[in-house]
């Protein structure tokens, strides 16, 4: 918003009242208070969402869209709701456009085969960049390597930024598609998606936008930033694991052929031909995982409740936090220190290797993430195997950060 | 520090990573690499052999603590063995760092420094990643890269 708003205050009683809602937060981690800095994995879940399985398998269990009884009227009502919930979160304009898959991977993978069959040509480029996860990396290898179409890579500089020159030049007449990351889950930079889609729109390509890490760090809003597909993940949406979302167009679904056949996504079927159901029921074969999108809708609902205005101004206060103090301990050097940045920090020591950094926090009750992140072209970038990585959530407290910097100087220690 | 971290970062195991023995290329010998995927973790052993015994075992590499200790230990432990008392070890160390202690009984000498990576499961992969890849050397393997996966 451009209009002179209220910055959010952010009292530690707040994050505190805000923890009370995450019961895993209070276990111990080897004697020690939980410091749970693996967002970027996967965050936790607030007890709405653990109730919403349980209450949704206790009052309201069958399958959907067939039953005429009670039970799967209520379970039918229930997953739909879901999906209302998912299209407000991402504010798209119809709740057909937003269809249920199993990851963001899997939503990568049913654009690369369903529309990239369809759209891709011999000679055709695809344009991704140096900074992907390889689940928006390999789909489109795949896709390239059964249409003839060739796989373009817009580099990153020495700080992780994208190199918007080389973006582009490398942008072409034969660029049908950009895949690109909004936040990288290795490095923290965040893209400027909104002039990546205008120029990409301008050239005739459409643009997918793998907002896995940046869905749970920043609003959404698929129509003002124009992108034809948006692919996220419930378990990062403080949802459960087995969900995923992909957001797209009504006019480029519907065009597309089915990704996977079976029951759910026809309208008729004879053994000689079947014909398609309507989104988003097209693209949803077989039984979906109705508590997992029930649950799904509880995690957009409470991030909603909790505000990104909110959100935003905490983990952006904390990471100012948790970079300074890192980077303060002897031998630390960020990987990642791009002007833009959110939510994380990925970052390597002197003569000691990330793997046992990650096991030394570890037991100071430090949980962190070690290793190339599934994104290894951008460890390569950088001449590190892997990296040691801290990623921050709503939850995340500058005492969670503390105690990782305690951590990395015990680890100095031990290594000295 | 837990002593179940003493225990893995035993001053044996920090010397070996901070003065790896054996860090080097055999131009002659057997060339074999491991790769650990969960890490990025790459090192390169290599064995010579001459009537039926190691003559010399060298590697080289990037890796953990652990993997370069566990590997330098290695090349120490296994020089100037016979192939068949290479082969013993090698499953005497495997048992070791995977099973309970009363199991693995026999006594390997320094290696036992490693015995600590049991209580680490997610470590132990980087403590058999050189071991992998001198057994794919010692059975005569093809040099197609071994993985831990």
């Amino acid at each position: 918003m451009a209009t002179a708003s209220t910055a959010p205050v952010v009292t530690a009683d707040a994050v505190e009242r805000l923890r009370q809602e995450f019961p895993i937060l209070s276990v111990r981690a080897h004697g020690h208070r939980l410091a749970y800095l693996d967002n970027a994995a996967t965050t936790q879940k607030p007890r709405e969402v653990v109730a919403a399985i349980a209450s949704y398998y206790e009052t309201a269990n069958a399958n959907v869209h067939r039953g005429v009884h009670l039970l799967s009227e209520r379970a039918t009502a229930a997953f739909e709701s879901a999906r209302e919930d998912v299209a407000a979160f991402f504010n798209a304009a119809h709740a057909h456009e937003i269809v249920f898959t199993r990851n963001a991977t899997e939503s990568i993978n049913l654009v690369a085969q369903s529309w990239g069959g369809a759209n891709l040509k011999a000679g055709d480029e695809v344009l991704i960049s140096a900074m992907e996860h390889h689940s928006n990396i390999v789909p489109w290898q795949m896709a390239c390597a059964r249409t003839g179409a060739v796989l373009k890579v817009v580099p990153i500089d020495d700080h992780g930024t994208l190199d918007l020159e080389a973006f582009h030049r490398l942008l072409g007449p034969r660029t049908r598609i950009v895949a690109m990351t909004q936040l990288s889950n290795a490095l923290g930079t965040v893209n400027p998606m909104a002039a990546i889609v205008a120029a990409a729109h301008a050239a005739g390509a459409v643009v997918l936008v793998d907002g896995a890490q940046a869905a749970y760090h920043m609003a959404v809003d698929v129509q003002a930033l124009d992108v034809d597909f948006y692919v996220a993940t419930g378990h990062k949406l403080y949802g459960p694991t087995g969900m995923g979302v992909l957001y797209g167009k009504t006019a480029l679904l519907d065009a597309m052929p089915p990704f996977l056949g079976g029951g759910d996504m026809i309208a008729s079927v004879t053994f000689e031909q079947s014909t398609w159901n309507v989104l988003p029921y097209k693209f949803e074969a077989g039984t979906p995982h109705i508590a997992g999108a029930v649950a799904l809708g509880a995690g957009v609902r409470f991030i909603r409740r909790v505000g990104f205005d909110w959100i935003t101004a905490h983990e952006s206060a904390l990471l100012a936090y948790a970079t300074e103090a890192v980077q303060a301990v002897p031998g630390v050097r960020l990987i990642g220190t791009s002007p833009a940045k959110a939510s994380i920090l990925s970052f390597v020591m002197d003569d000691v290797h990330p793997h046992d950094i990650g096991t030394v926090v570890d037991r100071a009750g430090v949980a962190i993430r070690t290793g190339h992140h599934c994104a290894q072209p951008v460890m390569a970038r950088f001449g590190v195997p892997a990296t040691a990585r801290a990623s921050l959530a709503m939850y995340n407290t500058p005492e969670d950060v503390d105690q990782l910097v305690a951590a990395l100087h015990q680890a100095r220690t031990v290594f000295a | 520090m837990m002593d179940s971290l003493q225990e893995l970062y035993q001053e044996v195991i920090l010397d070996h990573n901070r003065r790896p023995r054996n860090f080097r290329a055999i131009a002659t010998g057997v060339r074999q690499e491991g790769y650990n995927p969960l890490c990025g973790d790459r090192l390169v052993v290599y064995v010579s052999f001459a009537d039926g015994m190691v003559s010399d075992v060298a590697f080289e590499g990037a890796g953990c603590a652990i993997s370069k200790a566990s590997a330098s230990l290695m090349t120490e432990a296994l020089r100037g063995t016979t192939v068949a008392v290479a082969q013993q070890v090698f499953a005497d160390f495997h048992a070791m760092i995977t099973s309970p202690p009363a199991e693995a009984a026999r006594d390997l000498g320094k290696l036992t420094a490693l015995a600590g990576v049991r209580e680490f499961p997610t470590r132990v992969k980087c403590a058999s990643l050189a071991w992998h890849a001198v057994k794919a050397a010692l059975d005569g393997a093809a040099p197609a890269p071994v993985s831990t996966e």
